[in-house]
């Protein structure tokens, strides 16, 4: 499929592919209303994004580039280390990043440094870094220094505004959660009044790619989320009733589905073929590669011969893939 | 009514005159304040004083005028005090000063006024009011002034940027009359502020209203707000707890 290689001026042309019991309807996203029912339930990610690209350098002075993966104290974040260059070079080719050692200094600007706690078992190039700033410090820090994370199919550089959803609140995730990226309001509202409730849950959705095959293969890495009560009680009352629960991106999906260990958190779920899904009932998601990690995901909603034709008809139908390409739309009554 | 116990409150302006004392009354009010203005010493200021107090507050420092700093104020905020739950388009820039008529005035001069005054609120707003009404909770008060609505010889630039922001509130309340937000303009009247003695040096600071007393009438509004007019012009010297 082809990359949708810059935010989308106009997101009333975004494409929707509709997939309910085994068939398939080319739509848009202005239809999404037309494929809701009052009762149903649209949950999304609130997260907003943080600019979690840090460009930095090590002691010997050889530049490398942070992304952030998540917050794991108040100075504590755990980031992916890449080496020279930048979201240019498509991540498989960067060149590796020097060996860290625990205690080694990372060089962000004169007076923002990270100090490496550690790494973590899967690869060399995933550290905890313990920041020299914490508080309000640390943050402006953050968005002083810090760029959207960003990848080589894109033709210019993001700006923060356009890695933000309309309904974005606190800065947990490191890649925009994109599958909400052409929702509007006028859009969100013709939905309420419609009578689908729609509801927030917050979750720091996390890179898409590292690079590291050995990172790459396990994701996605744990990711903090946190579902509010009355998210909680409107998925229940959705559930017992004939409403739908429909999710606007996985990073909902895997927050809703380990709610049973409580409202917040970290979770390790990974969705799959086999995946028996407790809670959630629909997916608005990104058109996804046969060959990326979303692809698997989406098994846990459809069998594979459905997704094979699903992926057949993105591909000959010129739908636009990543995270300001077209939507898909799943049902899985 | 409003309860500010635990609340994220972001204001801009927020070290110097009505955001400081608002900034003060609020986090007294067990609100948890965000506070944005561009020089950081006044700002730390404010921050410690109200600390010191046993209250919760940060500094954010930022121009509400440049775009780019949007998502950044924003972002600090909820990071930092949580999802913003009352948003106070405080910070106002004069215009020309000394005040100038309208063919004196510069383009620039007009020009940075909006931007501070009617663009950087709408800026803030679009950022903010997703959430609020997800959350369906969220006041958004905007500081206007009589100026908005008085045509007063040498206000323009002043005066026509808050009499757009006035319009604004309308606007946004009547586009999500309902939805979970809540929007109000606000007169403040005069003060005993640097902008005022800017705009008005030969005003006496005893005529003037303090920034506490103005401030204490806000927190009324904002926590009736849900007994306001969705939208509402209110003009501080005339209001009455309902």
């Amino acid at each position: 499929m082809k990359a949708a290689r810059a935010p989308r001026a106009d997101k009333t042309n975004v494409k929707l592919l509709v997939v309910k019991d085994g068939e398939i309807e080319d739509s848009s996203i202005e239809r999404l209303p037309d494929h809701l029912r009052s009762g149903d339930l649209l949950v999304v990610n609130d997260a907003a994004t943080l600019p979690a690209s840090l460009p930095a350098r090590d002691a010997r002075n050889n530049r490398v580039e942070l992304r952030l993966t998540k917050q794991l104290d108040e100075r504590v974040w755990q980031a992916a280390v890449f080496g020279a260059g930048d979201w240019r070079t498509p991540t498989e080719d960067r060149p590796s990043p020097p060996r860290f050692a625990q205690g080694q200094e990372i060089l962000i600007a004169p007076d923002f440094r990270a100090r490496v706690r550690g790494e973590d078992q899967l690869s060399g190039r995933l550290l905890d870094l313990e920041f020299n700033l914490s508080g309000e410090a640390l943050w402006r820090s953050l968005y002083q220094h810090g760029k959207p994370v960003q990848y080589s199919y894109l033709e210019d550089e993001l700006k923060l505004w356009s890695v933000q959803n309309v309904y974005s609140s606190r800065p947990w995730a490191v890649e925009m959660p994109s599958a909400g990226h052409a929702l509007s309001w006028r859009l969100m509202l013709r939905l309420i009044r419609k009578g689908v409730q729609v509801v927030p849950l917050t979750h720091g959705a996390g890179l898409s790619s590292t690079g590291d095959v050995r990172i790459d293969l396990a994701l996605p890495l744990a990711e903090r989320f946190e579902i509010p009560l009355s998210t909680m009680e409107a998925v229940r009352r959705t559930s017992v009733g004939a409403g739908r629960v429909i999710a606007v991106g996985t990073s909902v999906v895997r927050a809703l589905e380990s709610a049973d260990q409580g409202p917040s958190g970290f979770t390790t779920l990974k969705l799959g073929p086999g995946y028996e899904r407790k809670i959630v009932n629909g997916l608005l998601t990104g058109t996804h590669d046969v060959s990326e990690s979303h692809y698997k995901l989406l098994q846990a909603f459809l069998p594979e011969n459905i997704l094979a034709l699903v992926s057949r008809h993105l591909e000959r139908q010129d739908y636009l893939t990543h995270e300001f390409g077209d939507l898909c739309l799943i049902l899985a009554e | 009514m409003f309860d500010f116990n635990g609340k994220s409150v972001l204001i801009t302006g927020g070290s110097r005159g009505l955001g400081r004392a608002l900034a003060r009354r609020l986090s007294a009010e067990g609100a948890k304040v965000a506070l944005v203005a561009r020089h950081q010493e006044e700002l730390d200021e404010v921050v410690r004083e109200i600390r010191k107090q046993g209250g919760t507050a940060f500094g954010i420092v930022a121009d509400v005028g440049d775009k780019e700093s949007v998502y950044p104020i924003v972002g600090q905020a909820a990071a930092l005090a949580g999802p913003v739950d009352v948003l106070i388009n405080n910070a106002s820039a004069l215009g020309p000063v000394p005040l100038q008529l309208i063919p004196d005035t510069d383009c620039e001069d007009f020009e940075r006024a909006l931007q501070v005054n009617t663009i950087g609120p709408f800026r803030l707003i679009k950022a903010v009011v997703g959430s609020m009404i997800l959350r369906k909770t969220g006041v958004i008060v905007n500081i206007s002034s009589d100026a908005a609505v008085e045509a007063y010889p040498s206000w323009g630039v002043y005066g026509a940027s808050k009499a757009a922001l006035d319009h604004l509130t309308r606007i946004a309340a009547a586009e999500m009359a309902d939805a979970g937000a809540r929007f109000f303009s606000v007169d403040p009247g005069e003060m005993a502020t640097l902008m005022h003695a800017q705009a008005l040096p030969d005003a006496d600071p005893a005529d003037l209203q303090s920034p506490d007393a103005v401030a204490e009438k806000i927190v009324t509004m904002i926590r009736e707000s849900d007994r306001i007019a969705n939208g509402s012009r209110l003009i501080a010297s005339e209001w009455r707890p309902l």
